[in-house]
């Protein structure tokens, strides 16, 4: 513990790492993932094609592979050669969580009811307005709680940056618990910056579902 | 397939012509992407045979296999005592008594919002102790204990509540209930779930490589350091990866139309992707 | 089920595809390190009750070494046995205790996992680039040096860095859990922890980092790898004494281990192993250190 509160500024900066690394991440997923879902419910075939491929592949792929891919096997190729450690991080996360995202978004998309949008184009609505008052709005509902399921596992994910060169908070707790005999209490300091990460998010995620139900 | 969805009208005659000329134009960029990505490993000499020789050498297919064998075993080693777990603690959630109801939510909630990697690591290097093989194993365990915990209870919750009222009509007690009416049912229920579970806890055996425990990733670790052949190893490992999570995706589909019918997966908002019986995100 | 028709095939097509090219040879070019004489009814020469007796009654021991470190110890894949300096210092306890170098059986360790493998006896030595420091002394034990060099700078053969100074704000890499690690992060660098030496080697080949900090004997094995690439620069700015790690359950080893290694400095078995490992990569052979005493039992 005395070693945890002499170097508290490791541990921060490593706390910051991993919200840097989150948040980065997640909002590039965020914008991938839904290009990635809009191939995949778009009515071109080949698009559709791709989406579903790179979704299948990345998928079932360990995100530690990945990162494999990214930051040895690339950078011996010689690319990202001088990118910073951070951004090569939040490209492998995001990489690996779109085809997550994608999987959610599209699962609320599809969870919209049919009906709505044809009694909707029915009454002679536009497209932009069938998808701005009708379909989004119940898409995005449906979309809260699968997306906030997506976000939390890559926040945790992103641990695994810790293998690859990113003292980020597990990179630091095997620093400090190689260091130290209080192995449980740093595991558990650490484990606990974490769940103050996760409970945020799922937070984030009830605050928007009642938001939003409220407007139904 | 895609005749009609939310997003837009059943497209008329000249739309068609339109999507199949912009799939023709994408499908021509495709293409050629895949052929210039083909030509740059050429050119960047990464598919010369000195780099894959390994991966057609006897001795290496060997090891690889040993280490496939063994992540393999992790894997379900650890499933299987996560399902243990799983049910004790989600039955453990539905009890009436405080004193058992919140320490298994406490249990469940801390091992599901750790990083299992975090976990591994302390199980590891921490007091326990653990060799490399059973940090992994019991990280494994308990991080997909406390998924199967949820997946448990909302099996348990997904039985039909007349089930359950007809069985104390009949005179049996609450465990009585649980045991003989409601585990049994929500088992079925469950096993979709739990063979996708298999797929994260497959890939999540790769962590291992961070503590030096047996597996693919390891051996892959062993092969590149010899030779160099970072990017080749990897494809490999990524290959075997997904043949074997294709299979198990293959299997809970099946599972899920022949235990559970075209029925809505029961756990939709735990983990993402199981709903689909497909890999969930760890 | 089409689905599973489809998977069943490629699994097929690829299992036949690995049969019938199954000809490969990858990796064929075995290394032996020097030749060691293993004593015969080693076992009397120990008194009862103690670890050395019990090993030399099993005829067995079990070594913790590194496989990742060219020229310290290295092993490939498909390779029986790990090459390098500490193994061979291994095969010398061996024989002393009777054992031949195949009955012995390696265990790979990490930076941060040979005190644990030592505590709770998953092996019985360590010989794995293994400083001897104080926080370790407190923990398990530690018989040496066998070996001492200092902590030095790996970096491409056309870098700017050529004094300690000129690391600031660099990116550096090096083991997570290694002391090294620390002492870079003092001097201002940016640590960039890394699994293995292998990795981080990777990474200064690539240029995603600056330079690769770690004892000079290791960095020496890498630089020999890749002459053209890669040089050590900075005169060692730290000593590490490298020691034979052993549990303290068993004290009675550090007497055992400290005259066996000195008795090897003396008949040139040591001088031996070391021109046959790390002596390859072109470093002289240096005057056998000094052993420390044991601690009183």
């Amino acid at each position: 513990m005395d070693d945890l509160l002499d170097q508290y500024d490791l541990v921060l900066q490593a706390f910051w790492l991993t919200i840097q690394l989150s948040v980065l991440s997640g909002l590039c997923s965020l914008v991938l993932g839904t290009l990635l879902a809009a191939m995949r419910v778009g009515p071109v075939s080949v698009l559709r094609g791709v989406g579903t491929t790179y979704v299948t592949l990345v998928r079932n792929t360990p995100l530690l592979i990945i990162f494999v891919f990214i930051f040895v096997a690339a950078p011996n190729l010689g690319w990202f050669t001088d990118t910073a450690f951070l951004t090569l991080g939040v490209v492998t996360v995001s990489l690996y969580t779109s085809a997550f995202v994608c999987e959610a978004v599209r699962s609320g998309v599809n969870a919209v009811p049919l009906g709505q949008a044809e009694a909707a184009r029915a009454i002679g609505l536009t497209f932009a307005q069938t998808m701005g008052s009708v379909v989004l709005p119940q898409a995005f509902r449906a979309v809260v709680p699968p997306l906030a399921s997506v976000l939390i596992a890559m926040t945790k994910n992103t641990s695994i940056a810790a293998v690859f060169g990113l003292m980020e908070l597990t990179g630091r707790m095997r620093y400090f618990s190689n260091n130290s005999a209080d192995d449980t209490v740093i595991f558990l300091v650490f484990a606990a910056l974490y769940i103050v990460l996760v409970e945020l998010i799922s937070a984030g995620a009830i605050v928007l579902e009642r938001r939003w139900r409220a407007a139904r | 397939m895609n005749t009609s969805t939310v997003l837009f009208d059943t497209p008329g005659p000249r739309t068609r012509a339109r999507h199949r000329l912009y799939a023709l134009v994408s499908g021509v960029v495709l293409i050629g992407l895949l052929a210039w990505l083909v030509w740059y490993l050429y050119d960047q000499g990464e598919l010369e045979y000195d780099l894959w020789e390994p991966f057609l050498t006897p001795a290496y297919l060997e090891v690889l296999w040993q280490g496939l064998l063994d992540t393999l075993a992790m894997a379900v080693l650890a499933i299987l005592l996560a399902v243990v777990m799983g049910f004790v603690l989600g039955v453990g959630k539905l009890s009436d008594h405080r004193l058992v109801r919140w320490p298994s939510w406490l249990i469940v909630e801390f091992f599901r919002a750790v990083p299992l990697l975090l976990l591994i690591i302390f199980l590891f290097l921490g007091p326990a102790g653990l060799t490399s093989y059973w940090s992994v194993v019991v990280g494994l365990t308990l991080y997909n204990g406390a998924v199967l915990a949820e997946i448990t209870r909302a099996g348990v919750l997904a039985v039909p509540k007349g089930q359950v009222e007809a069985a104390y009509a009949l005179g049996m007690r609450k465990t009585q209930v649980m045991v003989s009416i409601q585990l049994p049912q929500a088992v079925k229920i469950m096993i979709p779930a739990i063979i996708s579970q298999c797929i994260v806890a497959l890939k999540d055996t790769s962590l291992g490589y961070y503590v030096l425990a047996p597996g693919l990733t390891t051996v892959g670790r062993q092969i590149w350091t010899e030779f160099g052949n970072q990017l080749q190893t990897a494809l490999v490992l990524a290959a075997t990866y997904i043949v074997c999570n294709l299979i198990l995706t293959a299997l809970a589909t099946w599972a899920q139309r022949r235990l559970v019918g075209e029925r809505k997966p029961i756990v939709h908002t735990i983990d993402p992707g199981m709903g689909q019986a497909g890999p969930g995100l760890s | 089920m089409r689905h599973i028709q489809k998977v069943r095939a490629a699994a097929v097509a690829l299992a036949l595809a690995a049969a019938l090219a199954a000809c490969g040879d990858a990796g064929d070019d075995s290394d032996e390190g020097a030749d060691v004489e293993v004593q015969e009814n080693a076992a009397d020469e120990f008194d009862d009750g103690t670890r050395m007796k019990e090993l030399a009654d099993s005829g067995s021991v079990i070594i913790g070494v590194k496989y990742d470190q060219p020229g310290i110890g290295f092993k490939g894949a498909t390779d029986d046995m790990p090459v390098g300096f500490d193994p061979e210092i291994g095969k010398i306890l061996a024989a002393d205790l009777g054992i031949a170098p195949e009955d012995i059986t390696w265990k790979e360790t990490i930076s941060d996992n040979r005190e644990p493998f030592l505590q709770n006896g998953e092996v019985d030595l360590v010989i794995a680039s293994y400083s001897i420091t104080d926080e370790r002394r407190a923990v398990v034990g530690q018989a040496g040096p066998y070996y001492v060099t200092g902590q030095q700078l790996l970096v491409k053969s056309d870098s700017d860095i050529d004094s300690l100074d000129d690391v600031k704000g660099t990116e550096v890499c090096s083991v997570t859990g290694s002391t090294s690690l620390e002492n870079i992060e003092a001097e201002g660098a940016k640590p960039r922890g890394f699994d293995t030496y292998s990795e981080c080697v990777d990474q200064v080949l690539n240029g995603r980092v600056d330079a690769m900090t770690t004892d000079g004997a290791i960095l020496l094995g890498y630089a020999a790898q890749n002459p053209d690439q890669l040089k050590v620069v900075v005169d060692p700015f730290s000593e590490e004494r490298y020691g034979v790690g052993y549990s303290q359950d068993h004290p009675e080893m550090c007497e055992w281990i400290t005259d066996t290694i000195e008795d090897a400095q003396e008949d040139g078995a040591w001088a031996e192993a070391f021109e046959a490992t790390l002596g390859k990569s072109g470093v002289d052979t240096p005057e056998p250190p000094a052993m420390d005493e044991c601690p009183a039992a």
